[in-house]
């Protein structure tokens, strides 16, 4: 099944939810839409579903107008942050839900229903809970079950809607592995929502990043960590560092300071300045773009992390490799290996 | 629950007790006479009968007066809010007054209904109104705070599963709320069974048609007939002590359904 939203707007008073949306998903793929919260990237997923509509714009499935349909008709699986479980039913009749609401020309008899619970919750490894009451269950345990539950009425679409986000982290990491290879298994088109990069980039094939309504970029998890398409994106995939630069004349300035990198291709006037901590490389005093003060030096697992006073006046943070020899009262010069630069 | 026991011991039951040993000065004979006669048989029958149905109808009313506080925004809804509660604080006196003038053959209400030939007070009916009328904030208050608990989520992922609105409503939304309505309706009934203020204004009070029980017992009291006074409560608090478990026993196994998050 592919997804095509068209030109999609959403307003709720004078907040633009979304802000003329558009975005194609290919049939079987795994896609993250990824953003801080108010991004849009919920609302979206709900317009998706079925389960919100927009002012304007369109949705289609397989080319197909989605939006004469309600969520009812749409035949989308989805799944939601807090689970939204049936706490009187146990296991098995949550599961069975979507089965047993069919219209009763197409209503399957019940041992292929039990048939298919069962084999349902084969799939998501929790078989032996079939007779427990959701309370009875962990969070990741429950999560488990929404899946299975809305895997059971054959979705064209699964939507999940922050799937791991009120989980802790070791379950959420094991989940997000789970999720990985459960998509490889059953291969449906696929877009969860999110706010962890590191689940977006870990997980999907295709991550969508959002802001302010907006999409900022769309690509693999690859392109949007290493070349990120905007400000935003740069800012809010992997740890970076921002320094206001001015540009003018094929020189770049941090302050009054010309700096030694190319100018080759900006735009004059107010930019920023991306590197990411890890690409600051460290040399002696002088040899560099910057020069600053250590100020204090942290260990950081596999790297050491620096807080550097640079002599325009800006703090910035480093992660440098333990072998280096760095204490707080040195002066450095630092050159960045790769950076960018983004007018604005 | 030492405190519990004595408290529960000194304000309930001493008092209930107290009225056991009253009917113990009967003859069994004697009580059944009481209990046989056609005048009594018509009280309970008038005061279990209608305060039931009253019951039934808070429920489903009630359960519907919920559903718009709780998931509507509309304006005054603070307001409606605050207004369940009336019959709650309302003197009971006076509630009678107000239904009686609102529902006489004059009255507001009462003047289209005769012309459509129903007259409300006066007669059983109005006994029923006024049970309705004292009974709607037991349903409302108990239900609301467990609906406002019900996450709408559920209803979207009933929606997104396939169910209609109404298969929604049947196997997702009442069974959650089966234990507060049952709750509900039991403090409604019950309400309605002691309820003596309003009804006997708008009852009209006739021996057999429209004569609640409680208004026997005093009427009772007042002919110093205390031992039948006695007898006619001691099967009133029978009766309701027996309807009050049964929904208890309901709703507990309701509950078992839903265990505590």
């Amino acid at each position: 099944m592919t997804i095509e939203v068209r030109n999609l707007v959403k307003k709720f008073g004078s907040f633009a939810a979304l802000d003329g949306v558009d975005l194609k998903v290919d049939n079987g793929e795994l896609l993250a839409l990824l953003g801080p919260s108010g991004s849009g990237k919920t609302t979206l997923l709900r317009i998706i579903a079925g389960l919100d509509w927009p002012d304007s714009g369109e949705v289609s499935f397989n080319g197909e107008d989605a939006l004469a349909q309600g969520a009812r008709e749409r035949h989308v699986g989805f799944v939601f942050q807090h689970y939204a479980l049936f706490r009187h039913m146990t296991v098995f009749e949550n599961v069975a839900f979507g089965l047993r609401v069919q219209p009763r020309a197409v209503r399957k008899d019940e041992a292929t229903i039990r048939a298919r619970v069962k084999e349902l919750l084969d799939l998501v490894q929790l078989d032996w809970l079939a007779d427990r009451y959701p309370s009875q269950l962990s969070g990741g345990q429950r999560q488990r079950i929404a899946l299975a539950r809305a895997l059971a009425i054959e979705p064209r679409i699964l939507l999940l809607d922050e799937p791991f986000g009120a989980l802790d982290a070791k379950v959420r990491k094991e989940l997000r592995r789970w999720l990985r290879s459960l998509h490889h298994e059953i291969n449906v088109t696929s877009i969860f929502v999110t706010h962890d990069q590191e689940e977006a980039l870990e997980v999907a094939n295709r991550v969508v990043v959002m802001d302010k309504g907006r999409i900022e970029q769309i690509g693999s998890p690859d392109d949007v960590y290493e070349t990120p398409a905007t400000a935003f994106v740069h800012g809010f995939i992997g740890e970076s560092i921002e320094l206001p630069v001015q540009v003018d004349g094929g020189v770049i300035r941090l302050g009054d300071r010309p700096l030694q990198l190319t100018a080759e291709g900006l735009v004059p006037g107010a930019s920023k300045l991306f590197v990411r901590r890890h690409d600051m490389l460290v040399g002696p005093p002088g040899t560099g773009a910057f020069e600053g003060a250590v100020q204090h030096v942290r260990n950081f697992g596999p790297v050491q992390r620096a807080e550097v006073a640079l002599s325009g006046g800006e703090t910035i943070e480093i992660d440098a490799p333990r072998d280096k020899e760095l204490r707080a009262g040195d002066t450095i010069g630092l050159n960045p290996r790769r950076y960018r630069i983004f007018a604005g | 629950m030492g405190l519990t026991l004595s408290w529960l011991s000194v304000i309930i039951l001493i008092p209930l007790a107290g009225l056991f040993l009253r009917t113990l000065e009967l003859s069994p004979e004697q009580f059944w006479a009481i209990l046989s006669s056609r005048r009594t048989l018509n009280a309970l029958r008038v005061s279990f009968g209608l305060a039931f149905a009253a019951a039934c109808v808070n429920l489903v009313m009630g359960s519907i007066i919920v559903w718009a506080l709780v998931r509507y925004r509309f304006p005054g809804r603070r307001i409606f809010d605050a207004i369940v509660d009336v019959p709650f604080a309302l003197p009971t006196a006076v509630a009678g007054v107000a239904l009686t003038a609102l529902f006489a053959e004059k009255g507001w209400l009462g003047a289209p209904l005769a012309a459509l030939g129903i007259k409300v007070a006066f007669t059983p009916v109005g006994i029923f109104v006024a049970m309705i009328f004292i009974g709607i904030p037991f349903v409302v208050r108990t239900v609301q705070p467990v609906l406002q608990d019900l996450d709408p989520e559920i209803e979207e992922a009933a929606g997104s599963l396939g169910a209609s609105r109404w298969q929604t409503i049947i196997r997702v939304i009442l069974p959650s709320l089966a234990p507060a309505l049952l709750t509900g309706l039991a403090l409604a009934f019950a309400r309605a069974v002691g309820e003596y203020g309003s009804v006997i204004f708008i009852a009209g009070n006739l021996p057999n048609v429209s004569e609640i029980a409680p208004l026997l017992i005093v009427i009772r009291l007042s002919e110093f007939r205390y031992a039948d006074a006695t007898a006619i409560a001691v099967v009133m608090l029978v009766v309701s002590f027996v309807v009050i478990f049964a929904v208890n026993r309901l709703q507990r196994w309701a509950q078992s359904r839903i265990p505590a998050r």
